[in-house]
C-alpha cells in the first residue's frame, strides 16, 4: 500500500492555504484531488466565517463582469462547475433570474450597453424588456419603472452550505482542517516556510494566501508590498418569509460607478433580502449595523418596492467586502517563494471559487509543484438541505418514519428539527457553536430570532457537545 | 414509494395549546363531546405561562391566584379530564387545502381535517431585529420569552446586570426573572413619559425590584463583540446620547400575532392587531375557522385569553349545530390614540364580545379618558371610565357602548372625546 497523500512527509505539508472561506476551502479541495498533502488554515473557530458568511449569496453569470478580465473568465466558468457542484452535493440552488430595473432615462439608455456587455462575456440570454413586462413579473415595484434588462440564469444559491460543502470534501480528500490558527509570522526556508499561528507553527513546501480581508497582512508578510485591502462593509436587512411572495427574482440596480447598488433579492431560505449598502471603513473586524446605513437602506426600499417596509424585519446584518485597489483578482505566484497570492476577489468570488481554485492549481503547477491527479477520491459529501426549494426534513414523511428526531420541531420559524441540529454537531466539520450551528441548521435564524427555540437549541448544542469536545482537535498529531 | 399522508378528521382542531387553546378545548369537550384535538409545537402544553415563573394567573377565568407554570398544569389538566387530546411537540406545517392542515410530530407526517378549527397560536415579542436596531450583534441579547426559557427551563445563568428595553407589564415580568437568575436590571428604557403598566404594579416594581426607568428614551445601539458591553439610548426630546454598561439586553413587549397560520391561509388581517380580522363572535373571514387569544389582541394577560377560549368554544359548537352567520357585519375601528381595537366586526344578532369588553391599545397616557363612539359622523356613545388608558397594557371598554351602532350604517369609531 502506498502512503496516503494526505499524510504531511516530516511534519512538513506539501501546501498550506490561509483562509477558510470559500476561495480558501475550494483551493484546498482542489489541491487535496491530486497527490500532495495540503492544510487549511483559518484564523476562526469555523470556517467561512469571515466574508464568505455575510454576502448577497447571488450564484452569478458574470453577466456584468467588464469583459476581458480574469475576474469574467472564473465568474463564467465558476457559474457552470458551482451550478453542477450544487447537483452533486446538494447545495441549495433557485435559478430565479433577475431583472435589472432602470428608473430614468439615463439608466433606459444604458441598458443596450449592459446587454452588449453581457455578450462579450459570453452571456447570450439577456433581453430588454418595457414597462410593462417588468411590472407584470414584479406587480409589487414602486410606480415609476420605465424598463428593464432581464437576466433569466442569475441564481440565488447557499453561501453557508457552499462554504461547508468546499471544505467537507476537502477534508474527505485528506486536508488537514486547522481552525483557530491565525497566521500572525512567517519564516521562509530554503525547502520551507513555517507559518507561526496563533495555535502553534505549521510547516509547509508552498503557501497559498486566501486569506480575503488579511489577505494584504500575509502579502507583507511574505515581503511584498503590491495591495490594500479595504474593508467595505455592506449592511443587509432580512425581511420575513412572509414578504417572499412579493419578490420572485432578483431585483437590480443599473450599476453605477459606486458598484452594483442595493438590491433586492428572494433568499435561498424563503426570505427576502434589501441590499446591501457599501461603506469603505479601516477597521476589518467592524461588522455591526449602523443607523445610517440602516435609514438609507430605508429610503432605498421605499424607492423599490414600499409595500416590503410593511413587513416584519427578520434579521439585519452587515458583512466586509475585501475591496482592493486594484481593478481585477489578483492572483500571482512568486515561484521562488513558493507563495501564491489569491487577493481581491470581492462578492463574486462565492459564484468564482471553483474556477479560482482551477486557476491556482494551473499557476502551481506552472511555478513549479507537480500536482498529479489522484484517482482514488471519495464522492463529494451529501449536504444537509437548508434551502426552502426543496423537501427539508420536517416534510420528508419516510424519513421521519425512519428517525422521528426529524419529526420532532425545535426552530418553529425555520422549522428546524432536532434530528438536523444533531447531525449538524456530528458532522465531519461539526458546528461547535450556536453560529455554527445556525448556518448548518438556520436554527434560531427565523422571525423570533429564539424567543421559542434559543433555550432548547442551547441546550440541544450542548447536549451533543459533549460527544465531540470542543478541544479535542483530529489534527493534533500533524502539529 | 412516498405514501400519502395519513389524515385524521376530529370535530374540531385547536392550533395553539395556550391558556385560550386549552380553554376552549376543556370546554367544547365538556359541551359538545366528540373528538376534539389540540396540537402545540412546543414540547409541553400551557403556553407562555409555563416559563412565566411568577404569581398572577387565573384571576378573572379561575377566580383563584397561581403562579404560571402552576395555572399552565391546571389548564391542561381540565382539558384532558374533560376528553380532549392534546398533541406537543406537534406543529401545523401549512394548509393542504381550505380546511386541512399538514402536520409534524415525531409520530409522523399527516393531516388533519377537522370541521372547525380554533386558531390560538398566541403572540411573540418584536425581537431587536425587528425593531431595527443597530450595532454590534453580541450574545447577551433577548426577548422577554428566550430570558424566561433559559432561566425557567433550561436553568441557564444569564449575565450579572441588564437593560429592560420597554415599561410594559412583560417588562416588569423580565425583570422578576432576571433578579432570581443573579442579574440586576439595572435600567428599564420606555419610549412613553411614564412606565406603562399597572399603576399599582409600578410602585411596586419601583419599590420591591428597585429598577429605575429611563423614560422618553430609545435604544439607538447595540455595543460588544462577543458579549455584549452596552447600549446606546437616546432621550427622544433632547436628542441626547449615552451608553449605559450592560451585559444582558431584554428586549420586551412590542407584541406580534404569530399570524403565519392565518395570513398563508388567506384569511382577512387587521391592520392594527395583525391578527386575524374577527366578529364578537370571533369568526374569522373564513367559515368554520376561529380565532381566539392573544393573536387578536397582542397581548393582554393569560386569563383574558383563556376566557376566549371558553367564548369561542360556545360559538364552535353552534357552528358544529349548523348555525351560520348571515348579517352583514359593521367595521369597528380605533382611532387615535388607540393603535387598534379587537374585535373590529359587529353583527346583528351576534353575541357580545369575550367578556362583554372591546379591547383596545393605547398609544398616550390619559389618566381619565372619556370614550367617543361615533358612527356616520355622529357621536353615538360617550362613556367616562374610572380606569386610565395607558400604553403597555390592554384598555377594556364595556361593549354595550355598541348598542346604538346602525347594523346598517357606516364604519363605527372608537375614539377619546376631545377636552
Amino acid at each position: 500500500m502506498t502512503a496516503t497523500p494526505h499524510r504531511p512527509a516530516g511534519g512538513v505539508f506539501d501546501v498550506a492555504v490561509i483562509g477558510g472561506g470559500i476561495v480558501g476551502a475550494a483551493i484546498a479541495r482542489e489541491l487535496s484531488g491530486c497527490d500532495v498533502s495540503v492544510a487549511l488554515l483559518e484564523a476562526r473557530d469555523d470556517v467561512g466565517d469571515g466574508t464568505s458568511k455575510a454576502n448577497t449569496a447571488i450564484l452569478h453569470t458574470g453577466f456584468d463582469a467588464k469583459p476581458g478580465t480574469l475576474e469574467s473568465r472564473l465568474v463564467a466558468r465558476g457559474y457552470h462547475l458551482l451550478s453542477a457542484y450544487a447537483k452533486a452535493t446538494g447545495i441549495p440552488v433557485e435559478h430565479t433570474g433577475a431583472v435589472l430595473v432602470a428608473w430614468n432615462g439615463e439608466e433606459l439608455r444604458a441598458l443596450p450597453g449592459l446587454k452588449e456587455k453581457a455578450e462579450a462575456n459570453g452571456y447570450e440570454h439577456c433581453r430588454i424588456v418595457d414597462a410593462d413586462e417588468v411590472y407584470r413579473i414584479l406587480p409589487d415595484l414602486a410606480d415609476g419603472a420605465l424598463g428593464g434588462l432581464t437576466v433569466p440564469d442569475e441564481s440565488i444559491i447557499c453561501t453557508w452550505t457552499t462554504n461547508l460543502a468546499l471544505a467537507t470534501d476537502a477534508q474527505q480528500r485528506g486536508t488537514t482542517v486547522l481552525l483557530q490558527h491565525a497566521v500572525t509570522g512567517i519564516d521562509e526556508g530554503p525547502e520551507s516556510t513555517t507559518l507561526r499561528t496563533s495555535s502553534g507553527d505549521v510547516r509547509a513546501r508552498w503557501v497559498v494566501n486566501a486569506a480575503g480581508l488579511g489577505a494584504d497582512h500575509i502579502d507583507r508578510l511574505f515581503g511584498h508590498d503590491r495591495f490594500t485591502v479595504t474593508p467595505r462593509r455592506g449592511e443587509l436587512f432580512v425581511f420575513d418569509k412572509l414578504a417572499r411572495p412579493m419578490v420572485d427574482k432578483i431585483v437590480l440596480p443599473v450599476p453605477t460607478s459606486r458598484g452594483k447598488g442595493v438590491l433586492i433579492s428572494p433568499t435561498i431560505y424563503g426570505n427576502v433580502m434589501l441590499g446591501p449598502t457599501a461603506e469603505d471603513l479601516t477597521d476589518r473586524t467592524d461588522t455591526s449595523t449602523s443607523e445610517d446605513g440602516f435609514d438609507f437602506l430605508l429610503r432605498k426600499g421605499e424607492g423599490l418596492m414600499p409595500r416590503l417596509l410593511a413587513e416584519e424585519v427578520t434579521a439585519s446584518y452587515a458583512g466586509l467586502r475585501a475591496a482592493i485597489d486594484h481593478p481585477d483578482y489578483l492572483i500571482e505566484a512568486t515561484p521562488q517563494q513558493r507563495y501564491l497570492l489569491v487577493g481581491g476577489i470581492r462578492s463574486t468570488g462565492l459564484t468564482a471559487g471553483i474556477a479560482i481554485a482551477e486557476h491556482v492549481r494551473t499557476l502551481l503547477e506552472e511555478a513549479g509543484l507537480n500536482l498529479r491527479s489522484r484517482g482514488d477520491l471519495p464522492e463529494p459529501p451529501r449536504m444537509p438541505n437548508i434551502g426552502e426549494a426543496a423537501q427539508r426534513p420536517y416534510q420528508d414523511a419516510d424519513l421521519i418514519a425512519r428517525d422521528p428526531a426529524y419529526g420532532t420541531i425545535v426552530c418553529f420559524c425555520e422549522r428546524v428539527t432536532e434530528g438536523e441540529i444533531r447531525d449538524a454537531c456530528h458532522a465531519p466539520l461539526p458546528a461547535r457553536d450556536l453560529e455554527g450551528l445556525r448556518r448548518r441548521t438556520r436554527a434560531m435564524n427565523g422571525r423570533c430570532q429564539g424567543f421559542f427555540c434559543g433555550a432548547a437549541v442551547t441546550a440541544l448544542r450542548e447536549e451533543h457537545h459533549d460527544h465531540d469536545g470542543r478541544d479535542s482537535r483530529q489534527h493534533k498529531d500533524n502539529r | 414509494m412516498t405514501q400519502q399522508p395519513s389524515l385524521i378528521t376530529p370535530d374540531v382542531l385547536i392550533i395553539g395549546a395556550g391558556p385560550a387553546g386549552l380553554t376552549a378545548a376543556a370546554e367544547l369537550a365538556s359541551r359538545h363531546g366528540g373528538r376534539i384535538l389540540a396540537v402545540d409545537r412546543e414540547p409541553a402544553a400551557g403556553g407562555i405561562p409555563r416559563h412565566s415563573d411568577h404569581t398572577g394567573y387565573g384571576l378573572r377565568d379561575l377566580h383563584r391566584v397561581m403562579s404560571g407554570p402552576a395555572y399552565a398544569r391546571h389548564l391542561v389538566r381540565r382539558a384532558t379530564a374533560a376528553g380532549a387530546e392534546i398533541r406537543t411537540h406537534t406543529m401545523v406545517t401549512g394548509w393542504s387545502d381550505d380546511h386541512t392542515v399538514d402536520v409534524t410530530g415525531p409520530e409522523g407526517r399527516y393531516r388533519i381535517r377537522p370541521q372547525a378549527i380554533v386558531l390560538a397560536t398566541g403572540a411573540r415579542e418584536r425581537p431587536r431585529t425587528a425593531r431595527r436596531v443597530p450595532g454590534d450583534r453580541p450574545h447577551g441579547v433577548y426577548t422577554t420569552g428566550q430570558l424566561q426559557n433559559l432561566v425557567h427551563l433550561h436553568h441557564r445563568p444569564v449575565g450579572k446586570r441588564a437593560v429592560i428595553v420597554g415599561g410594559e407589564l412583560v417588562s416588569w415580568s423580565a425583570a422578576v426573572t432576571l433578579r432570581e437568575a443573579g442579574c440586576t436590571p439595572a435600567l428599564m428604557i420606555s419610549r412613553y413619559p411614564k412606565a406603562e403598566s399597572y399603576g399599582v404594579f409600578n410602585l411596586a416594581g419601583r419599590a420591591v425590584l428597585r429598577v429605575p426607568v429611563a423614560t422618553r428614551s430609545r435604544v439607538t445601539r447595540i455595543i460588544g463583540k462577543g458579549r455584549c458591553q452596552a447600549v446606546e439610548i437616546e432621550h427622544l426630546d433632547t436628542g441626547r446620547r449615552r451608553t449605559v454598561a450592560c451585559d444582558t439586553v431584554v428586549f420586551t413587549g412590542d407584541w406580534i400575532p404569530d399570524h403565519e397560520l392565518a395570513r398563508t391561509a388567506g384569511i382577512a388581517l387587521d391592520p392594527g392587531t395583525l391578527g386575524p380580522l374577527t366578529d364578537t363572535a370571533l369568526r374569522t373571514s373564513r367559515p368554520g375557522v376561529y380565532a381566539a387569544g392573544n393573536m387578536l389582541h397582542p397581548v393582554d394577560t393569560a386569563d383574558v385569553a383563556a376566557l376566549d377560549g371558553r367564548h369561542v368554544a360556545h360559538q364552535v359548537i353552534s357552528y358544529l349545530q349548523g348555525m351560520r352567520e348571515h348579517a352583514e357585519g359593521v367595521r369597528l375601528l380605533a382611532d387615535a390614540p388607540f393603535r387598534w381595537v379587537a374585535p373590529q366586526i359587529l353583527r346583528p344578532q351576534d353575541p357580545a364580545p369575550p367578556r362583554g369588553r372591546l379591547l383596545l391599545w393605547s398609544d398616550q397616557f390619559v389618566r381619565f379618558p372619556k370614550v367617543a363612539v361615533r358612527q356616520d359622523g355622529r357621536v353615538i356613545a360617550r362613556r367616562s371610565l374610572s380606569w386610565p388608558a395607558a400604553p403597555g397594557r390592554v384598555f377594556r371598554v364595556p361593549s354595550s357602548v355598541l348598542e346604538g351602532v346602525s347594523p346598517s350604517g357606516g364604519p363605527v369609531h372608537i375614539g377619546l372625546e376631545r377636552v
